[in-house]
């Protein structure tokens, strides 16, 4: 598919007048790619820091186009195994989701005592109770969490510049929506399913 | 056009800012959604370089309306709708097949002149980026800025 280029007005009165496309600036769509590289020790990685496949979401917990990619994101670890690193990075869309930057937190602060992962697993298979933060911190406790210094963390929203930080980051590398997928760095234009991501994985290496 | 259904808004009256238009087909489709829900939540950043930005396309302003408030829109959705299309026409901005607008965004400076548009493949919800970048290039160092940065300056040492 192409994409119109940009079109530039010069007119001297001001006004918004087009000109056509000039033929020269015509190029073949570019998908955006991450401008936030994957970064060991701030980004939570799944499978080997240093695998040659590299697979980034950013993901709302409440999002429910996200819950259904997550099995999906499974398979495609199962498949790829420990040629994949999965990078989960944080796009709360708070202004249609109210618990989405409170799920978030919830993650953050099991990840500050090196649990991020059953967090994000607990978190998306159970978004029917998203609502009630009680779950998640139950869940933290079976896991022998310190659930009261995760409460105090969530209600001082230590991690909201960190989260705000991976929504601006996604934000400048054309996150359109949620989930967005970016394969070894591309944007993933097409669906967010196993077969297609698996596809685009090992082709565009 | 049409804001309200009885407010207009005209191009004119939005100078003297940094404005992005972002022509979308249609209120309620999901992509639309998400696209407008991203721009609604990338207004801080929108904001930080005094841009302005109002969404347009050929639904009526009740649609408009309900469409705002389901999603919590912060910012004007115009209505393109009678003539149908006429300012999408105009920025070269309508499919005359499906008679919507097309998924294209523009950002003017604050004189009203086009200094960056894109249009979006069929399907693809274009995100943030592009504007934000154009935003960025447009705000370069200005004798304005200058001045102000002076004054600043030497207010804080005087």
């Amino acid at each position: 598919m192409l994409a119109r280029p940009p079109v530039r007005s010069k007119s001297k009165s001001g006004k918004t007048l087009l000109e056509p496309a000039s033929r020269k600036s015509r190029r073949t769509y570019q998908p955006p790619r991450l401008v936030v590289s994957v970064t060991p020790g701030r980004d939570h990685i799944a499978g080997p820091v240093n695998a040659p496949l590299t697979l980034v979401e950013y993901g709302d917990f409440q999002c429910p186009y996200c819950g259904d990619a997550y099995p999906e994101v499974k398979q495609v670890q199962t498949v790829l195994d420990s040629k994949l690193r999965f990078v989960y990075r944080h796009f709360p869309m708070t202004n249609v989701h109210e618990y989405a930057m409170l799920a978030a937190e919830i993650s953050e602060a099991a990840a500050a005592q090196g649990r991020f992962w059953e967090m994000h697993d607990f978190l998306f298979e159970h978004q029917d109770t998203i609502g009630d933060p009680g779950q998640a911190f139950a869940f933290a406790d079976s896991l022998g969490l310190d659930i009261q210094r995760m409460q105090l963390e969530v209600a001082q929203h230590v991690y909201q510049d960190r989260i705000r930080e991976d929504f601006l980051g996604g934000v400048r590398s054309g996150v359109n929506g949620t989930p967005t997928f970016y394969v070894n760095g591309v944007r993933h234009d097409g669906e967010p399913v196993a077969e297609s991501l698996i596809e685009a994985l090992t082709s565009t290496h | 056009m049409k804001s309200t259904p009885d407010q207009k808004v005209s191009l004119d009256e939005l100078r003297g800012q940094p404005l992005i238009m972002a022509f979308y087909p249609a209120d309620w489709s999901p992509v639309c959604t998400d696209q407008l829900s991203l721009y609604a939540m990338v207004m801080p950043e929108f904001k930080k370089y005094g841009a302005n930005l109002v969404a347009i396309s050929v639904d009526n302003v009740w649609s408009h309306i309900a469409f705002a408030k389901d999603r919590k829109l912060n910012f004007p959705l115009l209505s393109d709708f009678e003539p149908k299309g006429k300012v999408s026409q105009k920025f070269g901005a309508y499919d005359y097949k499906i008679g919507e607008s097309m998924r294209a965004l523009f950002v003017l400076d604050e004189k009203g002149v086009v200094r960056w548009s894109y249009l979006s493949p069929y399907g693809v919800n274009p995100g943030a980026d592009g504007i934000l970048s154009a935003l960025e290039q447009l705000k370069g160092p200005t004798p304005e800025n200058t001045n102000r940065e002076l004054e600043s300056a030497s207010a804080s040492t005087g």
